[in-house]
């Protein structure tokens, strides 16, 4: 079976993100940009189930300026067949990121779309449903495993307080948490076979972003914090503060 | 014109503390926007109560019952929300960022055209424009946005807005939700031993990381989570997670959950930057740790250096004695 898997490029979780001087960005000198952590879950998961299945193409989607060409290098060294990149600005407006996609993802008809959870920067978890929705297809959020069988894919959800088996009816879109798909690294004959693969690149079409960042600023500094004390004596002074300064019992 | 929809989360037809947060913001917008704010509760039948969301701000509340919407199956229940939201005319839908609401949202939105902003930790207007602030980097920085659409959508972060009794009344409303035909089935729900409340909206969390040596020594982490209450609920720090501890669903941090809960408590956990990012926000933050130069201790209101596994039971104990009267 056919997967397309949409993967974002983002700062490296490590990143100490500092903003521009413009106020409305990051400052992105020095900054170390990785494939995020959940999209490589999801990308994970496409090659297993081919490689399992032994039939099918992985293909890799990414909506991005052309820094994201070393992003999709990446996902092809992992493992993926082909790459394309929709060439264009990204903005936090996550609708105008579905549609982008789903000009590239109408085109395919592939029955299985793959998503991670959540990207590590925006964080905003809408994408992949979006996507779905627009497309009219059945979506299941926050997938830890699945299986394909004739014309289903059944997924297992963590849902709060449990887990949940639901069934979809392919072709359907998954967003994809971590679970059994610790991704793989890339081998030197990965990155070697990565740079004769296909990557194409196509002008995104991009609708006018109805979210625009006015300002970005840090977390309000956190107050000086004091140590108490020392062993289970520090106990009661702690649970005093908590409940006379803190207010929080 | 200038109304706002809350969409009002129930579970087993009664509706969840969330709600209030919702509808409390949701007031607070209407009237910087000249309107007045609505609640919308879907769910099979059964559903009661919700005339109380009238004392946190709402006008009118509107009720959909549905043999279909006795679970939640996302298409149906967005479908369904659309329907509501199409049929008023709304200058913003604030949604509940729980699992549920960040599932939700997306959908409806797709399915108006109109875009959204997720689990924001402020939202206002002026001049009719819907202004959000949210985190992003995981906590790293916060973004100021300007929404460019009616209705604007907005996901509102847990335990953040106030639930504020303003002692209103709302009309209740009964209607027939439109309601498709499911495309998703659910086959079987396994609970998970111990609390139900999600780490991501817990009001207290107790967080262990692999300064407690062995996931045999969890039940000190359950015995405090216990004494705290039933809003509390368990996190883990990646490297328990990693090493199977602990479920990933726990997991605080860039790549888990981002938190913002009254009272946090990292125990044994060192305090790596992609743990910070997700519960540097907390209104407390306590750190047991036996490293004094432990990270977490920056950020931490509070800390007490030592073994944990010495420290929890007297912990707990003493917060029962205190919480008891
Ligand atoms: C891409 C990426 C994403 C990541 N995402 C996350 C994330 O989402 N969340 C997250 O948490 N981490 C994340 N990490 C991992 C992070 O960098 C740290 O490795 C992790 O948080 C460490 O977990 P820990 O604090 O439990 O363990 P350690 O760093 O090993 O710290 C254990 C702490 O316990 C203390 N200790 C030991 N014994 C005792 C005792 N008896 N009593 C009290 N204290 C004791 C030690 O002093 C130490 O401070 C991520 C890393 C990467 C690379
Ligand atoms: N610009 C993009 N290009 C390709 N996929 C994306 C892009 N932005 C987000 N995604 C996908 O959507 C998921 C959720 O992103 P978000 O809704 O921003 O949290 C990501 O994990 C990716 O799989």
């Amino acid at each position: 079976m056919n997967i397309t898997v949409c993967l974002k490029r983002v700062p490296d979780t490590e990143t100490r993100v500092r903003i521009s001087d413009s106020g409305t960005s990051i400052d992105l000198g020095g900054v170390k940009f990785v494939l995020s952590p959940y999209d490589e879950f999801a990308l994970e998961a496409a090659l297993r189930m081919t490689e399992a299945s032994g039939e099918g193409e992985v293909v890799a989607l990414t909506f991005g300026d052309t820094t994201s060409r070393e992003t999709l290098r990446s996902a092809l060294a992992m493992g993926a067949d082909r790459a394309v990149l929709l060439n264009g600005e990204v903005t936090m407006d996550g609708l105008a990121t579905a549609r982008a996609l789903v000009s590239e993802l109408g085109e395919a008809d592939v029955p299985l779309i793959l998503f991670g959870v959540k990207a590590a920067d925006d964080d905003q978890q809408q994408v992949g449903p979006m996507v779905a929705t627009l497309m009219g297809r059945p979506c299941a959020t926050g997938v830890s495993s699945f299986e394909l069988t004739d014309g289903t894919v059944v997924c297992d959800r963590e849902v709060e307080g449990g887990t949940e088996r639901i069934e979809l009816p392919l072709p359907a879109v998954l967003t994809v948490t971590k679970g059994e798909f610790e991704p793989r690294y890339a081998s030197l004959k990965g990155i070697m076979a990565a740079k004769r693969k296909p990557l194409e690149e196509k002008e995104a079409q991009v609708s006018p972003a109805r979210i625009t960042v006015e300002k970005l600023e840090y977390p309000p500094p956190r107050a000086e914090g004091r140590i108490v004390g020392e062993g289970p004596d520090a106990v009661p002074e702690l649970v005093r503060l908590l409940r006379e300064e803190a207010n929080a019992l | 014109m200038g109304d706002v929809l809350a969409f009002a989360e129930q579970r087993g037809g009664e509706l969840r503390g969330v709600s209030n947060e919702i509808v409390s913001a949701a007031a607070t917008l209407a009237a910087e926007l000249g309107g007045a704010a609505h609640a919308v509760v879907l769910g099979g039948p059964g559903i009661t109560g919700a005339e109380s969301v009238g004392a946190f701000g709402a006008v009118r509340v509107l009720v959909g019952e549905h043999d279909a919407l006795d679970q939640y199956v996302p298409e149906v229940y967005a479908e369904a929300l659309a329907a509501v939201v199409r049929g008023g005319d709304y200058a913003a839908v604030l949604f509940p960022a729980t699992a549920q609401g960040k599932d939700l949202a997306p959908r409806v939105a797709a399915l108006l055209d109109v875009p959204l902003a997720c689990d924001a930790t402020q939202v206002s207007a002026a001049d009719g424009v819907v202004r959000v602030v949210r985190p992003v980097y995981a906590g790293k920085a916060f973004a100021h946005l300007r929404m460019e659409a009616s209705p604007a959508l907005v996901s509102l972060r847990p335990n953040v807005f106030l639930a504020e009794n303003v002692g209103g009344t709302a009309a209740v409303e009964s209607f027939a939700p439109e309601v498709g035909t499911p495309t998703t089935r659910i086959l079987e729900f396994k609970a998970t031993a111990g609390g139900s409340v999600d780490v991501a909206e817990a009001s207290v969390i107790v967080s262990g990381g692999r300064g407690m040596k062995d996931p045999e020594n969890w039940h000190l982490l359950e015995d405090l989570r216990d004494a705290l209450g039933s809003d509390a609920a368990l996190g883990a720090s990646r490297a328990v997670v990693d090493a199977g501890w602990r479920p990933h669903a726990e997991q605080v941090g860039q790549t888990g959950k981002t938190v913002a809960p009254k009272l946090y408590f990292a125990v044994g956990i060192s305090g790596a930057i992609q743990h910070l990012a997700g519960m540097r926000t907390a209104q407390t933050i306590v750190a047991i740790n036996k490293d004094p130069d432990a990270p977490i201790f920056t950020v931490a209101d509070f800390g007490v250096v030592g073994d944990a596994l010495e420290i929890l039971p007297r912990l707990s104990e003493e917060i029962r004695a205190v919480t008891a009267d």
